[in-house]
């Protein structure tokens, strides 16, 4: 997560003893890169969990119809991505062994220590119950069928709860409904929160920003997205079944919005910086034009923004004109694109 | 109704689960009150922290570069030797003559900090004719009263003392690196043995004993004036380097209110 000081660090090793400029010069303990890939690998995890999730939400409370084939895909990738997402923060400690001392002694004051609650809140509340919810009828139809330790796992799974009536199901589905609503806030929490505790850092003029995590939030929801498009594609392809070519419109419809709401809050930020010009512009310029150059401008901005926005765009604005395996085509490419690119803002 | 009831009662009992875990940390929230008050900081028993108000202040003008106060540190705490971990260490800053005939009162500003400073410092290969002026800036830990480390510290090891430092407990400190993330002024690094932050700690253990920090011991110009405000003593240096000089802090816009003072500072120093 430190691209930013790399080339400051660069030029202080080489120019050592030559005295570098102010804009140039990085404290002797800064020249320890501290935050490296582990941490990038973090936010753009719970990123990917929290757009999975909006992806979900569209079919339960916003009522995307044809994106009901993807809805168990988005909530699973959701679960399984945010399983593994503590595990580069805990291999990052200088004391792993520690960390518990997170979640048991939490200081207050500290946005990295909210950490414990926001995540187990989003697991344990959101989503772990949602797909309670939304299985527990084929938990029940498993459970009956499977025998031995599998049998034994569905049926540990159903918590105990075997009722299958119609109005057993119904309050399922009414559950279901209602977390989601309250996971919406929460899957922005979890990310905003992640955006937070970047932004809160003062002393970093590269991250220390307001927008931070409104921009964490929505390039979280098109990464989000897009893995679910990847997935799919790729799920449909392994399982040899043929992909809904509806749910792939929709799905880059919403894509193609969710990725110009990114840009748009993106460039804001851009556009205020250098409005603003505050004393640590020219250290960013400088960044920007040396060592951010390829993973800023060439990888994130025109690969992963503008190629895929203009091509979905195309998609949006020209329906017709496109004929459907190339459109599906355009979704999947993007899609990556959209993953590598958020990957390199991160 | 049976199945509603068993629902609900499923649900109820994952809520009485969710509370007790959320009660969890407001109970071990009152313990890391407590450990703060007793984490371990090196100080000698009977020391009380809140009869001392300790503050560092630098006189540029009177820093030569010559390195001991880096020096000294590494040797009294123990610093790792690589040249990217300091506790203490000094800048130099070099103004360049102004482009002859140009819009600038002064020319270019260049820093540097070769390992720190400890070894002096060698002669600049800027042409002696091409400066215009020079100065060393010792750097330490900035003693903030609203320090931005402790604040992001997520398991509170990082702590204000009501003396004035700021400790780490590094039998606590999980190694997560937020709060030299958080430190504006690059005062922390992590310990590549320990696995731990680590910082000035005004050398604590000196302090608390009645002697001075290290670098203050050994400074050769009395660059770096250290004292206690609850307990002036006489012909106080603090009261006087205050009455004489004209005092900044670093990075003031950050709302951190350091407590090392600095006197004789340009513009350029951060």
């Amino acid at each position: 997560m430190d691209p930013a000081l790399t080339p400051v660090l660069q030029a202080a090793g080489e120019a050592h003893h030559l005295a570098t400029s102010i804009e140039g010069y990085v404290y002797p303990n800064e020249q320890n890169l501290l935050w490296s890939v582990l941490i990038v690998v973090y936010p753009y995890i719970t990123g990917l969990v929290a757009g999975a999730f909006i992806m979900a939400s569209l079919v339960r409370v916003f009522n995307v119809k044809a994106l009901t084939p993807v809805y168990r895909l988005a909530l699973l990738t959701a679960l399984a991505f945010l399983v593994c997402a503590p595990l580069p923060l805990l291999f990052h400690l200088g004391h792993p062994e520690r960390s518990f001392q997170v979640m048991i002694t939490p200081h207050t004051s500290s946005p990295m220590a909210m950490f414990g609650f926001v995540y187990a809140w989003y697991m344990m509340a959101v989503l772990l119950l949602e797909l309670w919810c939304e299985y527990r009828h084929d938990l029940v139809v498993w459970s009956e069928r499977e025998r031995g330790l599998k049998g034994a796992l569905y049926r540990l799974i159903t918590l105990g709860v075997r009722d299958l009536s119609p109005a057993a199901l119904h309050l399922d589905e009414r559950l279901g409904k209602v977390i989601t609503v309250i996971g919406i806030p929460s899957a922005f929490l979890l990310h905003g929160y992640v955006g937070f505790i970047f932004g809160s850092i003062k002393a970093n003029p590269w991250w220390g920003n307001v927008l931070m995590p409104v921009i964490f939030i929505f390039s979280a929801i098109a990464s989000g997205m897009a893995l679910c498009v990847v997935l799919y594609k790729e799920l449909s392809w392994f399982r040899r079944r043929a992909v809904d070519a509806a749910c792939l419109d929709e799905m880059g419809k919403f894509l193609f919005y969710a990725l110009l709401v990114d840009f748009t809050v993106e460039g804001l930020d851009w556009l205020h910086r250098l409005y603003a010009a505050e004393e640590s512009i020219s250290v960013l310029k400088q960044l920007a034009e040396g060592r951010l150059f390829n993973t800023l401008l060439v990888i994130q901005l025109c690969l992963g923004t503008l190629l895929p926005l203009l091509a979905l765009g195309a998609t949006q604005i020209l329906p017709g004109r496109i004929p459907v395996w190339f459109r599906q085509r355009i979704y999947y490419n993007s899609a990556f694109l959209i993953l590598v690119g958020v990957l390199a803002m991160r | 109704m049976n199945h509603v009831i068993s629902r609900r009662r499923m649900l109820g009992a994952l809520g009485s689960a969710l509370g007790w875990i959320a009660s969890r940390p407001a109970a071990h929230a009152a313990k890391a009150a407590v450990q703060n008050v007793l984490a371990s900081s090196h100080a000698p028993k009977g020391y009380d922290p809140t009869k001392h108000k300790w503050l560092m202040c630098i006189d540029v003008d009177r820093c030569i570069g010559c390195g001991l106060c880096v020096d000294a540190c590494k040797t009294e705490n123990h610093v790792p030797e690589a040249s990217s971990f300091f506790r203490t260490w000094i800048e130099r800053y070099i103004v360049k003559n102004p482009a002859p005939g140009g819009i600038d009162a002064r020319g270019e500003v260049l820093v540097d900090s070769p390992n720190g400073g400890r070894n002096g410092f060698p002669p600049s290969l800027v042409p002696r004719e091409e400066i215009l002026r020079s100065f060393f800036v010792p750097k330490l830990c900035n003693l903030c009263e609203h320090s931005p480390c402790a604040q992001a510290c997520p398991v509170g090891a990082t702590f204000d003392t009501p003396d004035g430092a700021v400790l780490v407990d590094s039998n606590y400190c999980i190694g997560c690196g937020f709060c030299i993330q958080a430190c504006p002024y690059g005062c922390r690094f992590l310990n590549p043995e320990t696995k731990t932050a680590e910082k000035c700690s005004l050398c604590y253990h000196r302090i608390t004993r009645g002697l001075k920090p290290a670098c203050v011991e050994v400074c050769p110009t009395q660059a770096r004036i250290f004292g206690d405000l609850k307990n002036p003593i006489e012909n106080d240096p603090i009261q006087e380097f205050v009455r004489k000089n004209k005092v900044f802090t670093l990075k003031p816009h950050l709302g951190t209110e350091p407590r090392v003072l600095y006197a004789n500072i340009d513009k350029e120093v951060r």
